[in-house]
């Protein structure tokens, strides 16, 4: 914020000139960084399957279009399956997610220099995998199915619960633990009274939009082997049944939906 | 009943929050606590039933020293100690009559609290509480659906059912209104007297603290500075008090009205 001097006018400038010509050549080399980049990708890039990309787009539509409606009877099986994987997969992570998120939570871990880390060190390896990395991995060690699915999805899911309710502990109003405290309850008192009911809300919330995400990527699962409507895709794509992707496309685009109509619903129930 | 002998508390950041408190108070006398933000009080308080660890002295609760007990003793001590908040602390998602028997949670096993199977006697007392402060319809209704003053009530219900000796109340007013701050005082007061119950009161307000209770206590920074009844509250006093300003006049001037004091209440 420098002030000059001009004349005896005092002059006021955001930047100094100095910075000014700092922040003009920044731009100046990311922009020519950008153009570089572009160059080289434009380099890379095979045009004719660019160009050519609406031709196929629109011969894989006609091809899929209409959808082999008479299909749906092979379906009914394996999306429930896949409902079955991301609910199954979903109570299992908040019941490993609930002891996690207080152990992790500053205000209520036993300690914050050994259980505390060790805590976050689960919450972060468990989430930062992806769901369908964990099925590969799981089906290696259980073997392809349902199962691998839904303990693929539960342990993609411990680690995103349990930050979202950790987090909830953590902003809980602490008057209401004192006065608990002060009537001289026991720790697990404590915790019954005083801490559930304030995150109760958040733990709901949280349940619900897991289950909800949950829905969609235990529909890609299927993939890598492990079980739901994905096995179902990935069979019709090998054989290029068009027709029978489209119809798989559509019964999970309803199945999400419905999902996401539930989830909004729960949601605005305890809100 | 309540003796404090040299209570001290230090914060880890090197402030003296409590320097050496001396206090005794009487079965069934209740006083208030005056001084201005940053005093103590709030630390007081808390010191003696140890939601604040105290880092010096000793808390002699009949013949128990508080600061000694392990958590058990502790929690057992603190059933005798019955609190009152300023924001009244309820646990707002639970309803009233949940408020109100939470303070049985120190005489029941978790099952019977987490399963909401209190003892009949327990559920009769808190009926009898809640009619007493005239909130007898409101039991099923949410903390959270109340206005101040009653929180305040279900705030004094919870506390007493513990059946304690002692009430600990920290700025009980300081969220209502003035018609509201007065009859919630009366309340408190009016209950401490019907069961012959010893209080402290941190209150901001003097005038109020002047007109419900026998004795006042003034606290500056951490130090007692005033010891007497409510008619000794000179404007020289508050000044004392609450004086601003010039701060190593009015700290010296304190130090030699504390011998005063201790003379006087002697």
């Amino acid at each position: 914020m420098p002030v000059l001097k001009r004349g005896d006018v005092q002059v006021w400038r955001r930047r100094t000139t100095g910075e000014s010509m700092v922040r003009w050549f920044g731009w100046l080399i990311g922009i020519a960084v950008f153009l570089f980049a572009w160059q080289r990708i434009s380099g890379a890039t095979t045009w004719f399957f660019v160009w050519d990309a609406p031709r196929i787009a629109n011969d894989i539509w006609t091809r899929a279009t209409p959808p082999r409606w008479e299909y749906i009877s092979q379906l009914g099986r394996p999306i429930w399956d896949t409902l079955n994987i991301a609910t199954l997969g979903t109570l299992i992570a908040l019941c490993l997610a609930v002891p996690v998120a207080f152990l992790a939570a500053r205000n209520t871990t036993p300690s914050a220099l050994f259980i505390r880390p060790v805590a976050l060190l689960i919450i972060v390896s468990t989430r930062s995998i992806n769901s369908l990395i964990w099925a590969l991995l799981l089906i290696a060690i259980i073997g392809p199915g349902v199962f691998a699915g839904v303990v693929a999805i539960a342990i993609r899911s411990i680690g995103f619960c349990a930050k979202l309710l950790y987090e909830a502990i953590e902003e809980i109003d602490h008057t209401q633990v004192e006065a608990i405290t002060a009537t001289g309850a026991s720790r697990w008192q404590v915790m019954a009274y005083g801490i559930v009911p304030q995150i109760l809300p958040a733990f709901a919330g949280i349940a619900v939009f897991r289950w909800d995400i949950n829905i969609r990527e235990s529909t890609v699962l299927g993939l890598v082997g492990a079980g739901g409507i994905g096995l179902q895709l990935s069979a019709s794509l090998n054989v290029l049944a068009w027709p029978q992707v489209s119809l798989i496309l559509v019964v999970i685009l309803v199945a999400v939906v419905i999902s996401e109509w539930v989830s909004a619903k729960v949601r605005g129930a305890i809100i | 009943m309540l003796r404090l002998e040299k209570l001290t508390k230090t914060y880890k950041t090197g402030d003296q929050a409590l320097k050496a408190i001396d206090l005794e108070v009487p079965k069934g006398q209740v006083l208030a606590l005056i001084g201005p933000s940053g005093a103590g009080k709030s630390t007081m308080i808390r010191c003696i039933n140890r939601l604040v660890e105290p880092t010096g002295g000793a808390v002699m609760l009949d013949d128990t020293d508080l600061t000694r007990l392990g958590s058990g003793a502790l929690r057992k001590a603190r059933r005798e100690m019955g609190m009152i908040f300023q924001e009244y602390a309820l646990v707002e998602r639970l309803t009233v009559m949940e408020n109100v028997l939470s303070g049985r949670l120190g005489f029941v096993g978790f099952w019977r609290s987490f399963l909401r199977r209190y003892p009949q006697s327990d559920v009769d007392e808190a009926f009898r509480l809640l009619d007493r402060v005239g909130l007898l319809h409101m039991a099923d209704k949410r903390a959270d659906e109340l206005s101040g003053g009653q929180r305040q009530r279900v705030g004094i219900c919870r506390a007493l059912i513990q059946n304690p000796k002692l009430l600990l109340v920290d700025e009980p007013t300081a969220s209502l209104d003035p018609k509201t701050s007065r009859q919630i005082m009366r309340l408190i007061t009016e209950l401490c007297r019907e069961r012959g119950l010893a209080a402290i009161i941190n209150i901001h307000d003097v005038a109020l603290a002047q007109m419900f209770v026998p004795r006042v206590v003034g606290l500056r920074l951490g130090e007692i500075v005033y010891d007497g009844g409510p008619t000794g509250l000179t404007p020289d006093k508050l000044t004392e008090i609450y004086g601003e300003e010039d701060w190593e006049a009015t700290i010296e001037k304190v130090d030699d009205d504390e011998d005063a004091d201790i003379e006087a209440a002697e």
